[in-house]
């Protein structure tokens, strides 16, 4: 494949956006839906996904790599672009500038969560209900954690849109606009479910 | 008889390629039907600003002046389009007027469109008849084949789908919507497609098709109606396909 390395780390920005991160993050703000049943369904929950076996090397290759793959390649894309919405207002120009804000956006949202999180748990502190509740507990950070919530379901859908562009599985323009609808749907049912989530550890 | 009618011009000039861009205002009487170039046809024949100071005439290149050789190109209040064909009538007023700033400029309105000539001598976008003999006629093209593949055909390298695209500028080397385009064109034409591989290799190289952000301003912004997006999103089917041939094998690699 020489000479094809741009064509293929594309590709694999692409696939990675939606396998394994995209399919990871539905899983994970699932999980979190547990907490509307309460402290306990949510722990029991996030309890069955520490007991995978070799956590620490599926996490790497699952959820490490490709999102720091993902991430920084994002972060070049998006910088090479020169935004021009002003002059072509239209609905997909708009889509694409959204796509790189949500995604320069989520690289702090991220770090700031790992941080609170994934690392505290290696440091020693225990990831449970209570621990969300604390963090959320401060309106601002409630705030920050919604915006991050969004950030990433609206980045998700929009790019489940471009990825099946990508792989030309939906060329014609109806297929795409029909993908258009379908995609706003999935937003709409993920952010309910990751907003929800969120909002049952601050009461 | 009352006053005569003028048309005001804001026009962004630039003496040379790395002087800085200025701009100068010009009010030139009215005739009915007029169309950009004719405009600027009359700020060439008395090249002298709104307020009475002598200027250089604006510079500007034109050819067919019936919209199908696409030099006349130009941002025209704030898009990209064909001078010869954007009637004064139609437009907001005072008009303004600036190069496409995508391509390099020459002098006033003058781009250098180079970048995709470029990019077509690299895609190949011609079928390769030439031979040291007779190689006799091709294959015939079904009709219907015809009028699809002719709507691609109108690309005028005009360059206007580049200026629209995000993704086209100085810090990237994408080759932008038309080159893609050209290779959906010839990989179509039954004797086009004997250099099918080579084309598509060629678009999945450096500054190729994965460069494509599905903005869709292209498609929005083509003069000749080219379904630029479909193109692209085709295109990425085969170079799906290619990809995998590419890698495992094919037992048609030709
Ligand atoms: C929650 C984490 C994330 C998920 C689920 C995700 C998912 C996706 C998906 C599915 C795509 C579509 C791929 C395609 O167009 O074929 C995409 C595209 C993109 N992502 Fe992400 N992403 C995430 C994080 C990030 C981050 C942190 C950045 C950093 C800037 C980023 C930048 C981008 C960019 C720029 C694109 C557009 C690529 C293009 O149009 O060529 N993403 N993402
Ligand atoms: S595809 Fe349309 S906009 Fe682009 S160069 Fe050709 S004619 Fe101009
Ligand atoms: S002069 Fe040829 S397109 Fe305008």
């Amino acid at each position: 494949m020489a000479g094809n390395r741009e064509f293929f780390n594309r590709r694999l920005h692409s696939l990675f956006g939606v396998i394994p991160i995209g399919i990871f993050l539905i899983v994970h703000l699932t999980i979190n839906y547990q907490a509307t049943k309460g402290a306990e369904a949510y722990n029991a929950a996030a309890g069955l996904m520490e007991k995978i076996p070799f956590l620490l090397a599926v996490e790497t290759l699952v959820i490490y790599i490709p999102i720091l793959f993902h991430a920084i390649y994002g972060v070049y894309i998006s910088f090479t672009a020169r935004p021009n919405n002003i002059r072509f207002s239209t609905f997909r120009n708009w889509m694409f500038l959204l796509q790189r804000i949500t995604g320069v956006f989520l690289i702090i949202f991220i770090a700031w969560h790992v941080w609170e999180t994934r690392i505290a748990k290696a440091l020693g502190a225990e990831v449970n209900f209570d621990m969300m509740a604390n963090i959320v507990d401060n309106p601002a950070m409630l705030a920050f954690y919604i915006v991050g919530i969004v950030s990433a379901t609206f980045h998700l859908s929009n790019g489940l849109w471009s990825f099946f562009v990508s792989w030309g599985i939906t060329v014609s323009p109806r297929s795409q606009r029909v993908l258009t609808t379908v995609t706003l749907l999935i937003f709409v049912a993920v952010t309910f479910i990751g907003v929800r989530a969120i909002l049952a550890f601050a009461v | 008889m009352a006053e005569q009618k003028t048309v005001k011009f804001i026009i962004e000039r630039q003496d040379t390629p790395d002087s800085t861009p200025y701009q100068e205002t010009f009010e030139i009487p009215y005739r009915p039907n007029m169309n950009v170039i004719s405009a600027l046809m009359e700020i060439q024949r008395n090249p002298v600003t709104a307020d009475g100071k002598k200027t250089s005439p604006v510079a500007w290149e034109m050819n067919c002046l019936e919209e199908v050789c696409g030099a006349c190109s130009m941002v025209i209040n704030g898009k990209p389009r064909q001078a010869c064909s954007t009637m004064v009538d139609k437009l907001e007023h005072p008009i303004r007027l600036a190069p496409m700033r995508t391509f390099p400029v020459v002098r006033d309105l003058v781009i250098d469109r180079s970048r995709m000539f470029d990019s077509l001598k690299k895609v190949k976008a011609w079928i390769p008849i030439d031979g040291t003999y007779d190689l006799g006629p091709g294959p015939r093209m079904p009709e219907n084949k015809r009028q699809w593949a002719y709507e691609l055909s109108k690309c005028m390298t005009c360059g206007v789908c580049l200026e629209a695209c995000p993704n086209v500028n100085a810090n990237s080397n994408f080759m932008g919507p038309a080159p893609l385009s050209q290779v959906r064109l010839f990989n179509s034409h039954p004797t086009g497609a004997m250099n099918k591989a080579e084309r598509l290799n060629a678009i999945m190289g450096d500054g190729g098709l994965a460069n494509c952000g599905n903005s869709q301003n292209c498609v929005q912004a083509c003069p000749k109606g080219i379904p630029l997006t479909t193109s692209i999103a085709a295109l990425n089917r085969e170079a799906t396909v290619q990809m995998f041939r590419d890698f495992f094998g094919s037992d048609y690699s030709y």
